[in-house]
């Protein structure tokens, strides 16, 4: 075994060890000065220095910034101020570096190297205390989840075990009570799922196989088929036969679009784009993974949803990702952080990163989201990724294969990764969970999904394969199974690649080993397509067939594992019958007299988690790839403002559009779900039109995130949150396509519950014929009259402007759909005749805050009178005026030369022409009786929003 | 007269072939997409084109450090016959990540047999990787045949490790072909205008031929008016700043 250490050459600016002391001193820990990161290569062969001179000249250190050294034992402890940590991911954690050495060294014609392995180490220089160490090892270097340090000199490469084929059966039919409930356990059913699960064995007349179990345990977790929603649940003296089927499949059903291609059936719901192209879209939620291991949780969890437009129809190319964070505040105290649960601050960053270095990798562009802050997802973060994808219309449905045709697995090998993510998924986290979970955490290899992507993109029009699927939640079990329940598979789990020895027939078969695809083949056509997958290094490996017997049967080495059949597993699954009741909390009114300055207040507002800008994170994504975004998620003068919605130019030779948009206020939630979920619609929806969309052609996905819904309450918050979806949605007249649930979203903390806030982020895609009409929120030229669009109501409850007083208040803001979608139909006709010349939706911080990011994007002042601001009630307060959260407004920029049109175009809406753009610098405010109640500059304004994460 | 054969060649993590395929097709040029397996296993002739394009991406991965892999595959596979299909006067453009290969693989600045390179890219001086719009300046002095006839150009950067760094004694003034600057073309201009802190503000150098620019902005994703960020400020042309890159090395091309 060789030891290589490559690090920056002396005196030479590393901002890696720079960031590490900044945030070393961010724990309060100050005495550390200096930081080294030097990364160490583990090579498993027996190699001449000559030859590992070479490796490390030509391929490891770079020759101008990094120096090298193999072989050689540190000498730097020797110093008393010096401290070394070394830190190794443990085995069965495959860091993709290693897979990329090898091809690197094959071509520098170096053989015999049997394996690589890295590890970071760090050398902190100043005076540290054993517990200040280990504190910087906790909170910054290791995550014990997948990685551990390893003491000078002792690493080794671990030998893998080999696996002896053994049967293991389980006495179901034989079990007593004590035994059963454990039977229960460990495979995650319900009771009433373990009673069918023995009846239907105790017919058969045998015992099941481990794997038998697991595949319905994973085929049945809620993760996979959605029980909750699809419950029968009695509700303010009613039945609700599938809340699913009841509300938002009910919209699309009855709205019944012809442009709806493929919805609630295949891996994304799919519209048409132009009679050519079909668009489809997907949002899922890492969030349990990204809990214990942000980084590898929330990339796989990106890499995740990229495969399920690819696993759509015949295969979508992704053409861009959305995603959407709830975290606690990043200022959250490190002393009242439970056990177990990591910083919410290294939760942001690590999710931020693993979104960020998949997706850029990926080269798909990430192009809207929404951060959002609470302290009940302080163990329970949520990480909601998205991706859309493009495919041609004939190749939207989802494919059929026939019997007889071969099961391929491509792309990445097998390992022990992600084991029992289904049912973790689908269950409660406790303070246990870091330790117990450890192996349903995976980093992923973005490349190996590109490869794959590019492949099967090429497959596809070379006709050689008639249908695909994703291998997500559930590994091959849910892929396979998913597959084969019209016909029948057949499965030699020995043929499927592994990344390393020792695997057991159930481990395979579960596993949920990131960057696979499965894809039915006939015998035909797959020399062609081995050879096509060769040519370009992907692994692609026939496992099985499909037949036509309609049981699922599994094989090991010869010997059958599994014979299941697809009808119980599929259709077996007993209904679940669950009580939800109705609450209505009651909040203290707010009780305080109108501050003098509402110019202070504004900024308070700009300045929360909330409201401030997301630049930091945004910049770090490649909003560009792709070259279709044409109004980009930072907007205005200096390209920092807040846009509302993006618009894509998917085809290159076309400039036809989508929009893509989303919405979610959980601070809502609190007081009424109904109007939580109604609020997030009509938010999608106006930053749809806000950028120059329309309702014509527009489709939405629902996105679920609750707490324990076996809990009465709980389900019945998230039934009101279902209905408003029905009742809102049906007179937008916008269907759902695709949607998805986590639920359980609860920490048990020293024997107390904390759950999440209700959330539900609706997501929107809308196609516009022609992105040359866009518009972008920031103003545009002195002296242009400023309107507000939409009537303001005294709906301050649960409002950013509360918030900063800790005050909840009643007034939800609440949507009254059909006088919506009449003032969003006239304001995209004002568009569509370009009278809008910026528009902005408000949302938090209403008026005020609306205006101010306007006015400071587009680097110009504003004169606001909210006499003018047209009321749907009367308001006697200026900050309500300014600050309320009524749902349906827009603030809208239009020339002089236009307004009578602009007028016209409007009649029948509420509006009001509310000041002017001025050449100021300032934005100026007038109250209900006349006097100036807010006079700040912009400059303070985009400083007090932009301060907070300036990190 | 037949058009121009553009070859534009990717690796596992390219990403920006498509942009550069777009940007040549719509100058005029014939472009094939081949994989850099295919050049390696000669079942691609190098030599039946006029120009040769690394676009940018990720190329295997970039670990070790951007471009590294793909450099070594370039030089240890076929780094003669760029050097040669360069000497006969063709074209060889590496944007991002294929300016970083042709930098790690000791073809741009060209690095002979035995000595050490002296110029690298490196981590940006902010320690992430940023996607934001940046202003060029050109350098009027350079041979440059991309850059013929340009000033300035508006364009994004979308990278980790763009900071150009080493032994400035390795090129000379009139290898820098694209600078950073600010609005007023200032040229000591800092982040974020710089935004990697490249010595001398170099964003791109060309050979001494002018034959060979690589660059670590993206001129391929501003080759329609409407890709500018600003657009509805003020007004979208019918092409982007990056377009003429492209239109110059066609041009230029079709009098080999």
């Amino acid at each position: 075994m060789h030891r290589i250490e490559i690090r920056l050459k002396n005196h030479f600016p590393d901002s890696c060890g720079l960031g590490l002391v900044k945030d070393i001193a961010d724990l309060g820990i100050k005495s550390v000065s200096s930081a080294i990161v030097t990364d160490i290569y583990y090579l498993d062969a027996d190699l001449t220095s000559t030859q590992l001179d070479l490796i490390c000249r030509e391929l490891l250190a770079d020759p101008v910034t990094q120096e090298y050294r193999f072989d050689s034992v540190s000498d730097e402890a020797m110093q008393a101020v010096i401290h070394i940590v070394e830190v190794a991911y443990k085995a069965g954690v495959v860091d993709p570096v290693e897979e990329t050495v090898m091809i690197g060294l094959h071509d520098l014609n170096i053989n015999g190297v049997k394996a690589v392995k890295t590890s970071k180490q760090y050398i902190l220089e100043g005076k540290l205390t054993p517990n200040q160490l280990g504190t910087i090892s906790k909170k910054l270097l290791v995550n014990p989840i997948i990685q551990h340090v390893i003491e000078s000199g002792q690493f080794a490469f671990a030998e893998n075990p080999k696996y002896h084929f053994k049967l293991n059966q389980i006495d179901l039919l034989g079990a007593d009570k004590a035994q059963l409930e454990e039977i229960r356990r460990n495979y995650t059913f319900s009771e009433i799922e373990v009673s069918a699960v023995r009846d239907y064995y105790r017919q058969l007349g045998k015992n099941p196989t481990d794997i038998e179990l697991e595949t319905l345990a994973q085929t049945w977790s809620e993760h996979c088929v959605h029980k909750t929603f699809k419950a029968k649940v009695t509700y303010d003296g009613k039945v609700i036969n599938n809340i699913l089927k009841s509300t938002v499949a009910r919209v699309t059903r009855e709205l019944n679009k012809p442009w709806c291609l493929s919805v609630f059936l295949d891996n994304s719901g799919v519209i048409d784009f132009d009679g050519k192209w079909a668009l489809c879209f997907k949002v899922e939620t890492h969030n349990h993974p990204s809990a214990v291991e942000p980084y590898g949780g929330a990339a796989t969890g990106i890499g995740g949803v990229i495969r399920d437009p690819l696993g759509t129809g015949l295969g979508a190319k992704p053409i861009l990702n959305t995603d959407v964070f709830c975290f606690a505040p990043p200022d959250f105290p490190q002393e009242k952080l439970p056990a177990g649960v990591l910083h919410p601050r290294r939760i942001f960053k690590g999710v931020r990163a693993g979104v960020a270095d998949y997706g850029n990798r990926l080269g798909i562009p990430t192009v809207n989201g929404a951060i959002l802050f609470d302290e009940r997802y302080l163990s329970n973060p949520l990480v909601y990724c998205g991706t859309m994808g493009l495919i041609p219309v004939n190749m939207a449905q989802r494919g059929k294969h026939k019997s007889g045709d071969l099961i391929v697995v491509v792309g990445g090998k097998t390992g022990r990764d992600g084991i029992h993510g289904a049912t973790f998924a689908s269950e409660q986290l406790t303070d246990k969970s870091g330790t117990v979970s450890f192996t349903s955490v995976q980093i992923g290899n973005p490349i190996v999904e590109k490869k794959v992507i590019d492949i099967l993109l090429r497959a596809r029009d070379k006709g050689l394969y008639s249908r695909i699927t994703d291998c997500g939640a559930g590994g091959l079990s849910s892929a396979v199974g998913e597959m084969g329940e019209e016909t029948g598979a057949r499965v030699d789990l020995e043929k499927v690649p592994l990344k390393y020895a020792g695997l057991n027939y159930a481990e395979i078969w579960i596993s949920e080993a990131q960057e696979r695809m499965v894809i039915a083949v006939s015998p035909e056509k797959i020399d062609e397509l081995l050879k096509l997958c060769a040519s370009e290094d992907v692994q692609a490996a026939v496992i099985g067939e499909f037949t036509d017997d309609h049981q699922l049967k599994l094989f090991y080495q010869g010997h059958q594992v599994a014979d299941l059949s697809m009808k119980f597993l599929h259709e077996g699954i007993p209904q679940w019958q669950l009580k939800a009741i109705l609450e209505q909390p009651e909040f203290p009114e707010p009780d305080f007299a109108q501050p003098k300055d509402l110019g202070k207040s504004l900024k308070e507002i700009l300045g929360t988690w909330n409201v401030c800008s997301k630049e930091w994170v945004i910049r770090q994504y490649d909003h560009e790839v792709q070259g279709g975004t044409i109004i980009k998620p930072l907007v205005g003068k200096n390209n920092d403002g807040p846009g509302d919605a993006t618009v894509i130019r998917p085809v290159s030779n076309s400039d036809k559009g989508v929009i893509v948009a989303n919405g979610i206020n959980p601070k809502y939630g609190q007081i009424d779900p109904y109007w939580m979920a109604a609020s997030a619609i009509d938010e999608a929806l106006r930053q749809i039109i806000a950028v120059g969309g329309n309702l014509k052609e527009v489709a939405l996905l629902d996105n679920f995130c609750w707490g324990d819904t076996r809990k009465p309450e709980m389900l019945g918050a998230l039934v009101k949150a279902a209905q408003a979806c029905y009742d809102m949605a049906i007179v937008y007249g916008t269907p759902f396509v695709s949607g998805k649930d986590s639920l359980y979203n609860e920490f048990e903390y020293e024997g107390k519950i904390i759950a999440i806030p209700h959330t539900l982020l609706i997501s929107a895609m809308g196609i516009v014929d022609d992105v040359r009409k866009s518009v972008s929120m920031d103003f545009k030229q002195a002296g242009d009259s400023i309107y507000v669009v939409g009537a303001t109501k005294n709906e301050i409850g649960a409002s950013a402007y509360l918030d900063t007083r800790g005050l909840i208040g009643n007034s939800v803001p609440k949507v009254d759909p059909a006088k919506a979608k009449a003032l969003m139909d006239s304001l995209s006709k004002a568009t569509e005749k370009g009278l809008v010349k910026a528009c902005h939706d408000c949302s938090e911080g209403g008026i005020g805050v609306a205006a101010a990011e306007m006015a400071f994007a587009g680097g110009l002042g504003a004169e606001v009178n909210l006499k003018s601001v047209p009321l749907a009630e009367k308001i006697d307060r200026d900050d309500f005026i300014l600050f309320s959260e009524s749902n349906s407004r827009f603030i809208v920029e239009v020339s002089s030369e236009n307004k009578a049109e602009f007028e016209k175009v409007l009649k029948g809406v509420s509006i009001g022409e509310i000041g002017i753009v001025s050449e100021t610098n300032e934005l100026e405010v007038y109250g209900l009786d006349g006097h100036k109640i807010v006079n700040e500059s912009i400059d303070d304004l985009k400083e007090a929003w932009q301060k907070p994460l300036r990190w | 007269m037949s058009k121009v054969k553009v070859l534009v060649i990717r690796a596992p993590g390219t990403n920006r072939d498509g942009e550069a395929v777009f940007a040549f097709e719509r100058a005029g040029a014939e472009v094939t997409l081949a994989h850099v397996n295919q050049l390696i296993r000669h079942e691609c002739n190098l030599f039946d084109y006029q120009v040769f394009v690394i676009p940018g991406g990720f190329s295997y991965g970039d670990d070790i450090s951007s471009g590294r892999v793909l450099a070594n595959e370039l030089k240890l596979k076929f780094g003669k016959d760029v050097l040669k299909f360069a000497d006969d006067g063709r074209l060889v453009l590496g944007i991002c990540n294929g300016f970083q290969v042709l930098v790690k693989s000791g073809i741009l600045p060209r690095v002979k047999k035995g000595e050490t390179p002296r110029v690298t890219l490196t981590n940006n001086d902010c320690g992430k990787f940023e996607c934001r719009w940046v202003h060029l300046g050109v350098n009027r002095e350079s041979p440059c045949v991309f850059t013929k006839g340009m000033e300035s150009m508006y364009v994004p950067v979308a990278h980790g490790e763009g900071k150009f760094f080493g032994d400035l004694n390795a090129i000379t003034e009139k290898n820098i072909a694209v600078y950073y600057i600010d609005e007023q073309g200032n040229r000591n201009a800092v982040y974020p205008y710089n935004p990697n802190g490249s010595l001398r503000n170099i964003a791109g150098i060309c050979d001494d031929s002018g034959r060979i620019f690589g660059l670590m902005p993206h001129p391929e994703d501003h080759i329609l008016g409407i890709q500018h960020p600003q657009w509805t400020r003020l007004g979208a042309k019918k092409y982007g700043d990056g377009f003429p890159i492209f239109q110059n090395a066609v041009k230029w091309a079709k009098s080999i």
